[in-house]
């Protein structure tokens, strides 16, 4: 890796007091008598990385969109601290400084499609101020930091999936932020593709970049977050650590039962006292305790049922706080 | 602690900064690439007209009469045709490219995430639309000029003069740009407004044939205000009157501009 960000200033880690690079107070956002975000509250520390998680619909794009100022919030204030001692910025008056530090990952690249990986990067460096020769000498390290190294002569066209968005990572780093914002920066990869973009993220963290991020993928939020954000219906419903998140709102253990009769376990009066909770999601059944074993010996009775045993998981919370039904406008 | 934001206006003033030339630049890149393919493509057309209409409907025509000056039809209709090149090229840039890049392939989206912002971006969409139409007006300049249709001295004032029309077109395009769901909005754009204006306009016969109604009309229309400023200039003249269709272009650029900002604006407001 050749990478570095030496040049990036140090991020206050040892300080005394704290305080948080990006700050969101009550925010809230109407769409006519629609309420998509709602006293929403949140914050990231420098060289942290926080997730935000929720159904479709929940307002997690309305919230990027508000923090990079091309929504007005109706209520709410939006700032960022570039240093622990300086004055804030606020969104969306001093919209074009804070974008100065940011770098944005959307849900859809948009990548130019007539210029090469290496031409994209030195065009969008324009866009912050920079002169080509401030540019030139980072493209081929962003280009290597996305490991598209032999690709800098290739338009997006010839580019993978995974390759499109790591250059669109590349692209989100030119300007060398502070705080990065990703909007589901997985979805539609595969898992090789996948697997690189969060060994790349993860190696930013360690730079001492911060960044919100917003998924689907529950693997990749208990992976790559320090802290979380559960929202629904545009209203956070949890926020913490995704090890307190779990132990605090689920049993330790899950034992997932499927396969042919599995359901009718569910109203089974032998096994429901063995589960402090049973929940059925489509064809499996979820039995939630503090002690797998009792249950395990009774489901050794039905050998033809497929048994799974695990701990709980940031899914299982996700599932119990957002509900397991599949939403119609979502 | 609380604040609650009331909506800015769409109408307020333009926040302009030196962050427009990185967006024109980066159209200048990817036109570079194609330039040689669309110079083709943007003077082979006009030159056809010019040249079908010019010799054959001028071998039938003969001369023209323009303030007092006997005139040749071929030189009537080139010093009319060329706002018009410069008016199509001006409104397909600011159309169906611009759109393109605002729409179909969100580049704006791209670049508003860096500190660019929207009056800038559309700024340098209003400046490259009419570069690319000063492009195209040059060209043909040049081809009238090997032709021999025109040898004024004046087309170096018209050059600018025309430029200024293709800023204006441009401007005008941008309103319908904002307003646009689909390419296909645009074909009425084409056909119910370009198209009328360029009959109504003097640029194939004089307004003097047009019934009295219809040229009160078209006194007032952009592409009329153009021709009275660059047909005197071909015929080695200064125009007669320059000041009032000079203003007309003024003002339908700064209105045009304006209204086309507030109308995008609101689009992106969401």
């Amino acid at each position: 890796m050749v990478w570095d960000w030496n040049d990036t200033p140090a991020m206050g880690h040892n300080a005394p007091m704290r305080q948080p690079l990006f700050q969101v107070r009550d925010l809230r956002k109407n769409y006519g008598a629609n309420t998509v975000v709602d006293q929403l509250s949140f914050h990231i520390d420098p060289g942290e990385c926080l997730g935000v998680i929720g159904p479709n619909g929940a307002g997690k794009t309305t919230t990027i969109r508000m923090c990079l100022g091309q929504t007005t919030p109706d209520q709410g204030e939006i700032l960022f601290r570039p240093e622990p001692a300086a004055p804030a910025l606020f969104m969306p008056g001093d919209a074009l400084a804070i974008k100065a530090r940011l770098g944005v990952v959307t849900q859809f690249d948009t990548l130019d499609p007539d210029f090469s990986c290496a031409e994209n990067l030195l065009v969008y460096g324009r866009y912050f101020g920079m002169g080509k020769a401030e540019i030139a000498p980072r493209v081929p390290q962003l280009l290597d930091f996305a490991a598209l190294k032999a690709k800098a002569d290739a338009k997006p066209g010839e580019l993978s999936g995974g390759m499109k968005r790591r250059l669109s990572l590349a692209r989100a780093l030119v300007n060398n932020p502070q705080l990065l914002l990703l909007d589901e920066p997985t979805t539609g990869l595969d898992p090789q593709a996948r697997h690189l973009m969060w060994e790349r993220l993860q190696l930013l963290l360690q730079q001492g970049k911060s960044i919100l991020l917003t998924t689907h993928f529950m693997d990749e939020a208990e992976r790559l977050c320090h802290r979380l954000l559960v929202l629904d219906h545009g209203k956070k419903i949890a926020e913490g650590r995704p090890r307190d998140l779990i132990a605090q709102h689920l049993e330790p253990d899950v034992v997932e039962v499927y396969g042919n009769g599995a359901l009718a376990l569910a109203q089974d009066d032998a096994l429901r006292p063995l589960a402090a909770r049973v929940e059925v999601s489509g064809e499996t059944v979820f039995f939630y305790t503090a002690d797998a074993r009792p249950l395990m010996e009774a489901l050794a009775a039905h050998p033809a049922l497929r048994t799974l045993h695990r701990p709980a998981n940031l899914e299982d919370l996700f599932l119990k706080l957002t509900g397991r039904q599949i939403r119609e406008d979502a | 602690m609380k604040m609650t934001h009331k909506p800015r206006s769409i109408w307020r003033a333009p926040d302009i900064s030196a962050r427009w030339w990185p967006v024109f630049l980066r159209n200048l890149l990817v036109w570079r690439k194609l330039a040689i393919p669309s110079l083709v493509g943007n003077i082979a057309e006009p030159l056809m007209w010019l040249v079908a209409f010019g010799y054959g409907m001028g071998a039938l025509v003969g001369e023209l009469e323009v303030n007092d000056q006997k005139v040749p039809y071929i030189l009537f209709l080139a010093s009319g045709s060329i706002c018009m090149s410069a008016m199509n090229a001006a409104s397909f840039e600011a159309l169906y490219s611009a759109f393109s890049r605002m729409h179909v392939q969100k580049t704006w989206d791209g670049i508003m995430n860096a500190p660019v912002s929207l009056d800038n971006v559309l700024l340098a969409e209003l400046l490259w639309a009419a570069f690319k139409s000063l492009f195209t007006v040059t060209a043909i300049l040049g081809v009238m000029l090997a032709l021999g249709i025109s040898h004024s001295p004046k087309l170096l004032v018209a050059w600018p003069v025309l430029l200024a029309a293709g800023v204006m077109f441009a401007s005008i395009a941008l309103i319908f740009n904002a307003l646009a769901k689909g390419y296909d909005f645009f074909t009425y754009y084409f056909t119910l407004v370009l198209t009328p204006m360029m009959f109504l306009s003097g640029v194939f016969f004089p307004r003097e044939q047009l019934p009295p109604i219809v040229r009160a009309i078209s006194d007032w229309l952009p592409l009329t205000n153009a021709v009275e400023l660059v047909r005197p200039l071909f015929m080695d003249q200064w125009p007669a009157q320059w000041l009032r269709p000079a203003l007309v272009l003024l003002v339908t650029t700064v209105v045009a501009f304006w209204v086309a900002l507030a109308l995008t604006r609101r689009r992106f407001r969401a």
